[in-house]
Formats: structure tokens, C-alpha cells, sequence
């Protein structure tokens, strides 16, 4: 007979540097979907020590910019959001691809499932990417995302947040995740955010709002570093 | 997942409902065109704990290439060749209001394993989804490699014969079915990286 676990060990345990678990309660989506039988231990073999070079066809001159993807301005508070993607040594992750996504600064999603009455923004799909420079360095200039109403609890509101998602060096390294804005009151109310459990790891979703990376008289900047998992401490050429 | 000192990782987040239209807008469910002589078609329902489709999945599949090589500088394997223009291993496919998936590929070829042997012909899956903090890895076994798969080091690691055979995709003649379960008695068998 299979080991039955708590639920909340599943997934949930010190070594896991700060990730969420699966299952996370006041996170009601989890409750049908987190896997509750115990994982599987995957020893490093080629199959996950390797991955895709960035999984996807040439970067548009304008993917990195949200805000001139259509013919007239978005409305809201122009952001510069930039930082450098590292590996758990502190390697950058070279040539890697950014993807982002996010709602417009009325917190509407360009998604025909977000029914929140806030106003789609013609100019705006609120969808970009990017690959990182030698130094492991991305860059958008987006807006600010809006804060938005969901239906996880009474009164739930989503802290304003874009998603990222990266693919690193290796299938280990994959992530996705989302960074948030500092301060934002919604925080404690938030179990997607506060599912992350160490109050040490939810800073590392947090952006710092930068002056150096500010540009006068145009945009704000956020400085968000990304540390992927995965990194190579075998040499490949001993796997064989 | 890894405990050594160092810098400690962003945490993952769930990808949301509202991904599509910046992971989903180019078709990457096609690793070679469906008329490719060697193509196989792999399809699969996502389930949730209740038994429901998941309908807004999010697939990604990554494996080798015939030869069982991975298009990445990190296989060296000179002898084993590689076709980066044509095969790039990787593959996206969104789920449907059905929960439903699904991939045109060829069958890897087998692949060294954590020790010596080889491992059985795989694919690498992640899953992620509304609900799912993090992603869910699993492996896409074949049902006509049974004499491999009985050695494989991987398949061989899980107990329970049940849970073991959620690992293999089932022969329905014009595609190989690969449904996936988050959750409950049927639960597919996920990794821990």
C-alpha cells in the first residue's frame, strides 16, 4: 500500500528553500488540483539536466516593450521593470527567454475568461518577452498592473503582480512565477502570495523600486532579480 | 530543492488563468509536421481531484530526438546526431474546455541513465495550471518498449505496480493516450526534481 501523508507535507518541506506547497487551503483552486500522493525522487539524468534553448520562435524588435504593441499609448504608470536572471551560484542564465504577462492598469487581463467590469485598454495586450543579455540581464518597459477582484474568498483581491516565466539552463531550472510591487496593502489578505510560507522567500517576489533604473520624465523603475533552481554541479560529459 | 548555501530561488507561482495569450499564441504542439513519416500523435485529459477536466492546462513536453539525443550544447554526444533545424524537442500544448491536450512528435530514442544503462524511451512533462502552485513534473513512458521499461532505473524506483503504470501512455491504435490526474485515486505519479 502507498504511504499516505498529510496534506501538508506534500511538497512542503525545509529543503524546499522557501517554495510554495501544493496544497495551500486558503488557496481554494489547490484544494482539487495538488497532487497529494508522495513524489517520486528524480535522480539527474540527460533527460532533465538539458532543456530547451528558449522553446520558441525569433523575438520581435517590440516584444519588450508592452506599451508600443499598438498604434495609440496604453493609459497608466509607465514602468521599466529590469534585472538579472542568476543560477543558484550566482551564474547569470545566459540567453535565456522572459516571458511576461499581466493585466493593464485597470487590473483587466486581455483574456476573454476575465469578466471584471474594470475597462479593456485598446492599446494594451498586457502580453511580452525577451531573451537575457551575457550578463543575465531582461528589461520590459510595461505599466503597472492594476489590483483585481477574484472569487477565491469574500472580497479577494489579487495584489497588483506580472507573471514571469523562464526557462533557465536546464528542465530543472523552469519557473514561473510572479513579481509584485513593494508595500502593496494587499499582500496580507493574498493566499497566493502568502502560500509562500517564509517571510525571507515572499521578499524575493517582491521588486525594489530603483531611481538609477527611473528614466526622468518618463518611466518608473523596478528591480527584480530571478534565482532559478537547477544549477550544474556535475560535469555532463561524467553522465554519459 | 537544493540545500547547499547559495543564492536561494524565487519562489514559483501558479501560471493563472490568463497566460494564453502570451504562452499560447504561436501553435508549439507540433514537434514535426503531422505528415512527417515517423510522426506519433500523443493525446491526454487533464483531471482534477474530483474527477473534472482541467481546463485551463498547460502542458510543455521536452525529449530527444530519434537517436536519443537532446538538441542543447549540454549533450555533447557527438556520435549521436542531431537535426536542431528540424527537431528541437520541446513542445507547448494549452488544454481545452475538455481539459483536453495534445502533441504530434516522434518517439525518442533511449537515453543514458543516473548510473550505467540506459533508460527507456521518455518524454519530460511539466504541467501547470490554475490551482497548481508549482508545476507538476511526470514522464511519458511507451506501451511497446515492456522489456525497457522493466529495466528502467526511473519506472523501476516506484513501488506500487498500480502507480508505476501512470507513467505509461496506452496504444489506442492512431494515438497514444496519456491522461494526466492531479489528484485522487487514479493520481498519475509526479517527480520531485
Amino acid at each position: 500500500m502507498r504511504q499516505r501523508p498529510t496534506d501538508e507535507t506534500v511538497g512542503l518541506r525545509p529543503k524546499d528553500n522557501g517554495q510554495p506547497p501544493y496544497l495551500y487551503q486558503d488557496y481554494v483552486a489547490t484544494r482539487l488540483r495538488a497532487p497529494k500522493e508522495p513524489l517520486i525522487i528524480l535522480p539527474k539524468t540527460l533527460s532533465d539536466m538539458t532543456g530547451p534553448a528558449y522553446g520558441r520562435g525569433p523575438i520581435g524588435e517590440l516584444d519588450d516593450d508592452l506599451t508600443r504593441q499598438h498604434a495609440g499609448e496604453p493609459l497608466g504608470e509607465r514602468i521599466i521593470v529590469t534585472g538579472r536572471v542568476l543560477d543558484g551560484d550566482g551564474r547569470p542564465v545566459r540567453g535565456s527567454l522572459v516571458e511576461v504577462w499581466q493585466a493593464n492598469a485597470a487590473g483587466r487581463y486581455t483574456h476573454h475568461l476575465d469578466r471584471h467590469p474594470a475597462p479593456i485598454d485598446p492599446n494594451f495586450s498586457g502580453a511580452g518577452r525577451c531573451l537575457t543579455d551575457n550578463e543575465g540581464r531582461y528589461r520590459f518597459v510595461t505599466l503597472k498592473p492594476g489590483a483585481y477582484p477574484w472569487k477565491n474568498h469574500d472580497n479577494a483581491w489579487r495584489p497588483a503582480h506580472i507573471h514571469l516565466s523562464l526557462f533557465g539552463s536546464s528542465f530543472r531550472s523552469r519557473l514561473i512565477t510572479q513579481m509584485y510591487f513593494p508595500g502593496d496593502p494587499l499582500f496580507e489578505q493574498d493566499p497566493i502570495f502568502q502560500s509562500v510560507r517564509d517571510r525571507e522567500a515572499q521578499q524575493r517576489m517582491i521588486a525594489t523600486f530603483d531611481l538609477e533604473m527611473t528614466e526622468p520624465e518618463w518611466a518608473l523603475g523596478y528591480k527584480f532579480d530571478i534565482v532559478l533552481e537547477g544549477r550544474d554541479d556535475t560535469p555532463i560529459e561524467d553522465r554519459r | 530543492m537544493t540545500s547547499e548555501p547559495g543564492l536561494k530561488p524565487t519562489p514559483s507561482q501558479t501560471v493563472g488563468p490568463f497566460f494564453h495569450g502570451a504562452l499560447l499564441d504561436e501553435d508549439r504542439s507540433e514537434l514535426v509536421p503531422p505528415d512527417h513519416p515517423e510522426a506519433i500523435r500523443i493525446e491526454g485529459t487533464v483531471y482534477d481531484g474530483a474527477g473534472e477536466p482541467v481546463s485551463d492546462a498547460m502542458v510543455e513536453i521536452w525529449q530527444a530526438n530519434q537517436a536519443g539525443r537532446y538538441n542543447d550544447p549540454s549533450d555533447n554526444r557527438q556520435d549521436l546526431p542531431l537535426d536542431p533545424a528540424t527537431f528541437s524537442g520541446f513542445g507547448r500544448s494549452g488544454t481545452d474546455e475538455g481539459g483536453r491536450f495534445s502533441f504530434v512528435t516522434v518517439k525518442p530514442g533511449p537515453v543514458a541513465g543516473p548510473d550505467t544503462g540506459m533508460q527507456a524511451p521518455h518524454i519530460m512533462v511539466s504541467v501547470f495550471a490554475r490551482g497548481l502552485l508549482k508545476r507538476v513534473v511526470t514522464r511519458i513512458y511507451f506501451p511497446d518498449e515492456e522489456g525497457d521499461n522493466a529495466n528502467d532505473p526511473i519506472l523501476s524506483s516506484i513501488v506500487d505496480p498500480g502507480f508505476r503504470k501512470t507513467l505509461v501512455a496506452y496504444d489506442e491504435g492512431d494515438a497514444l493516450r496519456f491522461d494526466i490526474y492531479l489528484q485522487g485515486e487514479n493520481q498519475t505519479a509526479f517527480f520531485e526534481l
